[in-house]
């Protein structure tokens, strides 16, 4: 299909569905490519190739809503697919909220080129794939003779999709995404486990993925770096949150934000807009305009312009997540209903600077299971990482869980790094926090 | 029969108040016959091919020298109906059609899929499969002999019969239920979902089965609150089972039981941090399993020694009242499968037999590679994702102990009963779950009610500290996923009442 298609696709079904007697109706149709390698023992290991279709579907009919999927796009097989799927909605409960967005929330889209596609994916060959697999594999293999396994990957990914809404609103969309990293197990001879460590990066454009050896080699040293883990006394430790890991503790945040747990009341961040949830140093932005970044976007799932919006401004929540349907039943003017890219106000110090700055700590590098309560912000969640005496990394540590609620936790935060993860739509960097209880031994 | 043909058939004469007809199956396929009954010519019919289609397709895919290759049909169907704010106001239907094909070449994979069942879009597929392969052999597909295969998740009336009108009112009356429970509530979210596949599986070796994978559950979540205090926690039933199976004891029992979860929370407090006493409830603290043996049991993991379970078959892992199983076979279980995705007999797998570790889970990559039959562990999300060794029902066959002395032997612990999710790192044996509800254990007594807690301990640490195995196994009764590989699959687990002498718990100091 090509963009053409694609809209007029969308268009026709929103008339089929219009024919069979919905108000409205809102289409995405898509199509995708993905090829992925793995690279084991010198040989590859897994090679995996496809390329799929797919068609969304909204209808509004009276009041009543309902939303479907097929991967079957042939027009013969989605008249009846649609028929059926408005029969359906009719014997739904009417609720007044369930409308498309009012239009003129489509409107402001910023004009602005946020490189989606890197044309650059057209001449990647399956010949270079294999290179850059077996090259980590290479670099990662030659760094130790405690390697137990190395699997290396690459792979890519490309797509197009069109978007139609049948009250005014058209987009259409085609980007790439280029992946490639390691994953590393060593031999602990000390404890007898087998730790792994990896590598792994996401980028949009294909000239900036790392080198070979900044992906393979790392990946090793971060499993080396565990021979020896244990855990330790239980008690209140100062806390570093390496980059990589910052944004699964900010993620426990992002369920109690949005607009649907709200109304259904079990937000603990229910009427607290204008409050001080965090410290001075916890400012978090959702900013859609990152050319390259991995959630950048004009317009939201729902069609609505974005905006860059801050979350929370030097501790105090400013924003929720309100999408259309709950900001009308919560009579809340819709932001939008999911972030885009998360980014914070970085500070200047490296992670090796606010390893430095620590007395006695842990860093953390790794979660491990966990969970929170968005009715009451209680969370408790499991990690790994490197104990931390007097600025020196003195021994790795494991089987220990971190519990408190997120109501403190944030006020806790003393220190932002410099280094925010770009191979996430969540950029975070490294961050510090005073006094966190751990349990241990 | 092409699949234009199919699509249109299964929609013809279909009432209006019934699901979607793209969602029935094909009339010409025996449906008047039992659910159970599985016709391979209603299959081959349904997805349009017959043998010598199949048989081209597997030659293409061998092309390049592979040693194996199978096809994977498949037809899923999913609805899905909501209520908020107490009414059935949302709706949410799939559907996904493709054929996934697979090619092996000594421990190597390759795999392409197709959402066109064509010949000419199946022989392409094959065709990038078999990249994987670069040697001048050439082995021909045998001859498809049809495998018959034992049920083990009867159900009377297919979903794709059911209609949606008859679904809505159990959301409404177990709304109104927990509406009446206990006036604290203020917010309920409903959810039914029914999510069910036809597939076929072909292999070159000769083999060709077919299977109806039906799959339901009812969830209910419930916001409370007293005294401007929050809490919320939720319930939910789920299985390889009809609609039959929400009698109106469970639909009762679900009302019931996500009430109680959710308002007991309020008097609930957290423990101490650290380690101590722990003593699972019987049922879904199977995730104890899950995660602390489970994975590291999938034979993936082993053949590439990453596990930390690689260099223990064979050797004491546990006490000898200690056994533990994989299974396939439990009627109407949600981990339950009549046959693997890659063609093979489900079956009863002993990971641990009387303390003495005994069988990975395989698939048949790694039961080539150990030379072992496989054990009918080899599944996949869809037809999008190759097969990989996968848990069933995991759970522990009862001990010598009963619940009451279990808990009056401990001092001071804490009592586990509901849980939301688990991790496991494989290599290091790290495993988590968290514990959404329990008790604190003081002097032997279950007391004050505890909440948010994770737990945290080291695999084959834990095996050892499991000191007291009661006779009372219970089955989780509700929707576990597993995720491996970026694949989820339904998975279920079970345990009797178990005490761990020592084990780190997440609370406060």
């Amino acid at each position: 299909m090509n963009k053409k298609e694609r809209l007029e696709l969308a268009h026709w079904a929103i008339k089929q569905a219009q024919k069979q007697g919905a108000n409205d109706a809102s289409v995405d149709v898509g199509n995708s490519r993905d090829i992925e390698i793995e690279f084991r023992d010198k040989k590859l290991d897994r090679l995996k190739e496809s390329t799929q279709n797919y068609l969304n579907l909204a209808i509004y009919a009276g009041g009543r809503y309902s939303s479907h999927s097929t991967n079957d796009i042939r027009r013969e097989s989605l008249g009846k697919f649609i028929e059926d799927a408005v029969a359906m909605t009719k014997y739904l409960t009417e609720d007044p909220y369930r409308t498309l967005p009012d239009p003129k929330y489509y409107e402001g889209q910023k004009e602005i080129n946020l490189g989606f596609y890197d044309p650059a994916y057209e001449g990647v060959n399956s010949d270079q794939r294999v290179k850059i697999a077996r090259e980590i594999e290479g670099a990662a293999m030659a760094e130790s003779d405690k390697i137990i396994s190395c699997t290396s990957g690459y792979s890519d990914s490309f797509y197009e999709m069109a978007k139609v809404h049948s009250n005014g609103f058209e987009g259409e969309r085609k980007a790439t995404a280029f992946s490639a990293g390691a994953e590393v197990t060593v031999d602990d001879d000390k404890t007898g486990g087998r730790p792994r460590d990896w590598e792994w990066v996401t980028v949009r454009n294909y000239n900036d993925l790392l080198a070979p050896d900044k992906l393979g080699k790392p990946a090793v040293k971060r499993a080396l770096d565990k021979i020896g883990q244990a855990k330790m006394e239980s008690g209140s430790y100062d806390m570093i949150i390496e980059n990589r890991s910052a944004a699964r503790m900010l993620y426990f945040m992002y369920g109690p934000l949005r607009a649907r747990s709200l109304q259904q009341k079990r937000s603990f961040l229910e009427g607290k807009l204008g409050e001080k949830i965090g410290s001075d140093k916890f400012t978090i932005i959702d900013d859609p305009f990152i050319v390259g970044g991995l959630g950048s976007r004009t317009y939201d799932d729902e069609g609505m312009a974005t905006k860059r919006r801050v979350i929370f401004d030097k501790g105090i929540l400013k924003s929720y997540f309100v999408d259309w349907y709950y900001g009308q039943k919560l009579g809340m003017e819709p932001t939008n209903g999911s972030p885009s890219n998360i980014v914070t106000e970085y500070g200047n110090k490296s992670l090796d600077e606010l390893i430095k700055q620590m007395k006695k700590g842990i860093l953390v590098t790794s979660f491990i299971g966990g969970n929170s309560n968005s009715a009451t912000g209680d969370f408790s969640t499991g990690i790994v990482g490197q104990y931390i005496e007097n600025g020196t990394i003195i021994k790795p540590v494991n089987e220990m869980n971190i519990s408190g609620n997120l109501l403190d936790i944030w006020q806790q935060l003393t220190e932002v790094g410099n280094d925010p993860r770009i191979y996430s739509s969540w950029r975070m960097p490294s961050l510090y926090f005073k006094d966190i209880q751990f349990s241990g031994i | 029969m092409t699949r234009r043909k199919f699509i249109k058939a299964g929609a013809a004469g279909i009432a209006l108040a019934s699901i979607p007809g793209i969602f029935r199956a094909n009339p010409l396929m025996a449906f008047s016959a039992p659910a159970g009954e599985k016709k391979l010519a209603d299959y081959l019919e349904h997805f349009g091919v017959d043998e010598s289609i199949i048989r081209d397709v597997m030659a293409a895919a061998l092309e390049k020298g592979g040693d194996y290759c199978d096809v994977y049909f498949q037809h899923s169907i999913g609805s899905y109906i909501g209520l908020e704010d107490n009414a059935v106001n949302k709706a949410y239907t799939n559907v996904d059609f493709g054929v996934g094909i697979r090619v092996i070449e000594g421990d190597q994979t390759g795999y392409s899929f197709t959402e066109e069942i064509t010949p000419k879009a199946m022989k392409l597929a094959a065709k990038t499969a078999a990249n994987i392969a670069s040697e001048s052999k050439n082995l021909p597909p045998q001859r498809l002999q049809h495998h018959d295969i034992p049920e083990y998740y009867p159900i009377k009336t297919r979903w794709e019969d059911v209609k949606i009108d008859q679904k809505i009112p159990y959301l409404q009356k177990i709304n109104d239920k927990v509406f009446s429970l206990d006036n604290r509530i203020i917010k309920s979210q409903i959810w039914f979902d029914d999510d069910t596949s036809y597939i076929m599986i072909a292999t070159s070796d000769g083999k060709i089965v077919c299977d109806y994978q039906p799959m339901t559950s009812i969830y209910v979540g419930c916001s409370a609150e007293m005294d401007g205090r929050r809490e919320r926690n939720s319930f939910n039933l789920a299985g390889r089972q009809g609609i039959d199976f929400f009698t109106p004891e469970r639909v009762d029992r679900l009302a019931t039981e996500a009430v109680n979860r959710t308002v007991e929370l309020f008097d609930a407090v957290k423990p101490a941090a650290g380690e101590m006493e722990v003593v699972l409830a019987a049922g879904s603290s199977g995730i104890l399993l899950h995660e602390a043996i489970g994975h590291g049991m999938e034979a993936d993991f082993n053949r590439k020694e990453i596990s930390i379970f690689s260099d223990k078959m064979n050797k004491p892992v546990a006490e000898k009242f200690v056994s533990i199983v994989d299974n396939g076979t439990n009627p109407n279980l949600r981990g339950s499968i009549n046959v693997d995705d890659e063609g093979n007999d489900s079956q009863e797998t002993f990971l641990v037999e009387n303390g003495i570790l005994r069988s990975y889970m395989h698939d048949h990559i790694s039961a080539k590679y150990y030379g072992v039959k496989p054990t009918g562990s080899g599944r996949r999300q869809s037809f999008r994702y190759p097969v990989i060794p996968r848990m069933r029902n995991t759970y522990m066959l009862p001990g010598p102990h009963n619940k009451e002395e279990i808990i009056k032997s401990v001092k001071k612990g804490v009592y586990c009963k509901d849980f939301s999710n688990g991790q496991v790192f494989i290599g290091a044996g790290d495993f988590t779950f968290y514990v959404l509800s329990g008790n604190l254990i003081e002097d032997g007594k279950l007391t004050k009610p505890v909440k948010d807690i994770n737990i945290i301990g080291n695999g084959p640490d834990v095996l050892k500290k499991i000191v007291m195995v009661a006779d009372d196994l219970e089955y989780a009764e509700g929707g576990w996923t597993c995720g491996k590989d970026g694949q989820s699959v339904p998975v279920s687990m079970g345990l009797p009442t178990v005490k761990v002498s020592s084990i780190t718990v997440g609370g406060v100091s």
